[in-house]
């Protein structure tokens, strides 16, 4: 085999590879693994979250490469998948947390209503303040929770799907990145109370976040989440209508 | 850990299953956690058992299982330009809101039941 065979044949394989799940999943990893070291070599900086940065340069090597969305999720639905058992996961966490939430039932039942109600009136308020008509103020009321619901609300009450199933994850990774600096900033030491407020706010990534905080801010992260998730799933419709 | 994600995996099934056939507006991963909640309270598993096991590695990679949606959120960021100025306000404004808030207040209530409990 000559020097011009070899490279068609190694263009021929690369292009098939890419087509398999290992292009999608060997991406992520290799590009998360790196945004960790970068992470840690720049002492932990916030705006370097590794979720954020891993997100980017995957991202901008697609965009680089050429190589579409589509064809990086033949590997990347691997990882999406895990997402749903790493959900029921969040029961651990929960339970171990058990005597601390009930102790404290009162503060998580009035922080996540009263939380997840500011979130989603005010997201209301601002949109059609601003000018956005009611399908944008349904697409954005929804926004603190994750994902399924977020879509499932904004569809029932007429928002674009695509802009709502983008917005939660936009909010997460915001919470990620931001939502330990804000409670620093208002020192909120208490990890139950930041674990809440993270979880009402910043759902599924910013709880990846309260968890790598702690085990207790994990845990009241979790169960603001869920919580807050079911209140703005039976909720966001009656704001809607009392907006409109 | 086989054993530990196919309990995660089966509560995951049942809580889809039945928010599919009660057309619940709530992920079937959400009512699988609650179910899961249900039998750790009731069977109370060593922190060794397979289910704690498999959950504690799952989340401890739970950042990098939401990297693929976050990149579909760069592919489609030109709908986002449309509304840069509502997104920018519309968006951090009702997060920043809802993260204080919460905080704000639950961390009275908070600190009012746990002083509480060291006076006793």
């Amino acid at each position: 085999m000559n020097a011009a065979e070899l490279t068609d044949s190694l263009t021929e394989a690369w292009d098939a590879l890419l087509h398999t799940p290992l292009f999608g999943v060997a991406l992520t990893l290799a590009v998360a693994v790196l945004s960790r070291r970068l992470w840690l070599a720049a002492r932990q900086t916030a705006l370097l979250t590794p979720v954020l940065v891993t997100i980017v340069l995957v991202a901008a090597f697609l965009a680089l490469t050429g190589i579409d969305y589509e064809t990086y999720m033949i590997g990347g639905s691997y990882l999406t998948f895990l997402l749903g058992p790493a959900t029921v996961a969040l029961a651990v966490p929960l339970y171990r947390a058990g005597p601390d939430i009930r102790k404290l039932l009162l503060p998580v039942a009035v922080g996540v209503t009263v939380g997840s109600l500011t979130a989603m009136v005010s997201a209301v308020l601002i949109v059609r303040a601003m000018g956005g008509d009611a399908a944008l103020a349904a697409t954005f009321a929804p926004k603190s929770a994750t994902t399924p619901i977020a879509m499932a609300v904004a569809d029932a009450g007429g928002g674009i799907v695509s802009l709502a199933a983008v917005l939660p994850v936009l909010t997460g990774v915001l919470g990620a990145v931001f939502a330990p600096w804000v409670l620093d900033r208002l020192r909120v030491r208490d990890p139950r109370v930041r674990g809440l407020a993270i979880g009402v706010s910043s759902h599924g990534i910013g709880t990846a976040r309260a968890l790598a905080e702690g085990p207790k801010t994990g845990a009241f992260s979790a169960l603001a989440m869920a919580c807050s998730g079911v209140l703005t799933a039976l909720l966001a419709p009656l704001v809607l209508a009392m907006t409109g | 850990m086989i054993e530990g994600l196919l309990i995660l995996l089966l509560c995951q099934l049942a809580g889809t299953l039945a928010a599919d056939t009660l057309h619940l507006p709530i992920p079937g991963a959400v009512l699988g956690m609650l179910l899961l909640l249900g039998l750790l309270a009731w069977r109370r598993p060593a922190e060794d058992a397979p289910v704690m096991t498999a959950s504690h590695h799952l989340l401890q990679h739970l950042p990098l299982l939401f990297v693929p949606a976050g990149v579909g959120v760069v592919a489609v960021l030109g709908l986002i330009g449309e509304h840069r100025a509502l997104m920018l306000v519309g968006f951090v404004v009702p997060w920043l809101l809802g993260l204080v808030v919460t905080a704000g207040v639950a961390a009275p209530l908070a600190r009012r039941l746990t002083d509480k409990e060291d006076a006793r």
